[in-house]
């Protein structure tokens, strides 16, 4: 039962990001053309409220279900692993068209060749954690 | 009912991201889709290659679990609360994309030109969703992070690594749709 809520949050975000299409590969070529205000909108929207949300549990203190203090650990410091591995990122999201989230949202839309991208995103992180101390971070 | 079957605005969801971020925080998690990539290998048992992989993949379980609701979400959405109505793309998006051979702009989510089992199963079309598929994989990990974690979730919480993160995403997705997605696909 604990795990249902987190099932109704991923059907929610399932929902969402096609309805929005932002799980489009044309919205993502859109945005990065800077053709369309669209993604720009939903991102800087989510961004805006976001900050608002984050704002409020650290100000007001705001505990989670379980009655614990909400901890958002800070990302580590750092600039080479954040720029190197975004332009690389980059370059995948808009090959692909489609990032984490959307990809298995995908397969759900009943687009079953995204299970290569999926299986390639897999061999990806594998070669990553092979190469991970060998890499500037 | 006629609002939900057609797309979204932007300021509807947008919003509704946000408040999907809010809810894992709320219930004491985070909102990180890429580490899935991570916990699966690590179920696969990546841990005797790498120390990377060596960590307890059962704590991670609810995040599984908030993938598989995306993936229901996916289906839900595509098949009960739709309408078929194309994307309203911008004209000059759909008539750069017809000159680069795409045919079907915007009748679907994604290109049958990239996605469709007869270009998939092609050499040219297997290798763009394997280095895709690859690039996204290795270059979210590197990061520590992708569009939910670092543009959404540590753009929220302020922080600096998350917007070097997200400018490196933009210079990758720029230099692919500018340079490259015209050198695989125009003829």
């Amino acid at each position: 039962m604990k795990f249902l809520k987190f099932l109704l949050v991923g059907i929610f975000f399932g929902i969402v990001l096609v309805k929005s299409e932002a799980v489009s590969w044309y919205r993502i070529y859109e945005m990065f053309k800077f053709q369309s205000f669209h993604m720009y909108g939903i991102i800087g929207s989510a961004v805006f409220l976001g900050i608002l949300f984050i704002w409020i549990i650290k100000k007001y203190k705001v505990k989670s279900i379980e009655g614990r203090d909400i901890d958002l650990a800070p990302k580590d410091k750092g600039a080479a692993r954040y720029i190197l591995g975004g332009t690389i990122f980059g370059f995948g999201w808009a090959l692909a068209g489609a990032c984490p989230g959307p990809m298995y949202i995908l397969v759900g839309t009943g687009v079953f060749s995204m299970f290569i991208v999926i299986a390639a995103a897999l061999l990806g992180t594998f070669t990553y954690g092979l190469l991970q101390k060998k890499l500037p971070h | 009912m006629e609002y939900i079957l057609q797309p979204w605005p932007w300021y509807v969801s947008g919003p509704l991201i946000a408040f999907t971020m809010l809810m894992l925080v709320y219930f004491g998690k985070t909102f990180g889709m890429s580490s899935n990539l991570q916990t699966l290998c690590s179920i696969g048992g990546a841990g005797k290659y790498s120390d990377y992989f060596r960590f307890d993949w059962k704590a991670q379980r609810w995040n599984l679990t908030v993938v598989l609701g995306a993936i229901i979400g996916g289906f839900l959405a595509a098949q009960f609360l739709s309408d078929g109505s194309a994307i309203e793309l911008s004209s000059e998006t759909i008539s750069e994309l017809n000159n680069l051979g795409f045919n079907e702009v915007g009748q679907s989510l994604l290109p049958p030109e990239i996605y469709s089992w007869e270009n998939v199963l092609s050499v040219k079309g297997l290798s763009i969703l394997v280095i895709a598929g690859f690039l996204v994989g290795f270059g979210t990990r590197y990061a520590g992070g992708c569009t939910s974690g670092h543009a959404i979730t540590g753009l929220s919480n302020l922080q600096l690594p998350s917007l070097i993160a997200v400018i490196g995403f933009f210079i990758g997705g720029l230099i692919m749709t500018f340079f490259i997605i015209p050198l695989i696909f125009g003829t």
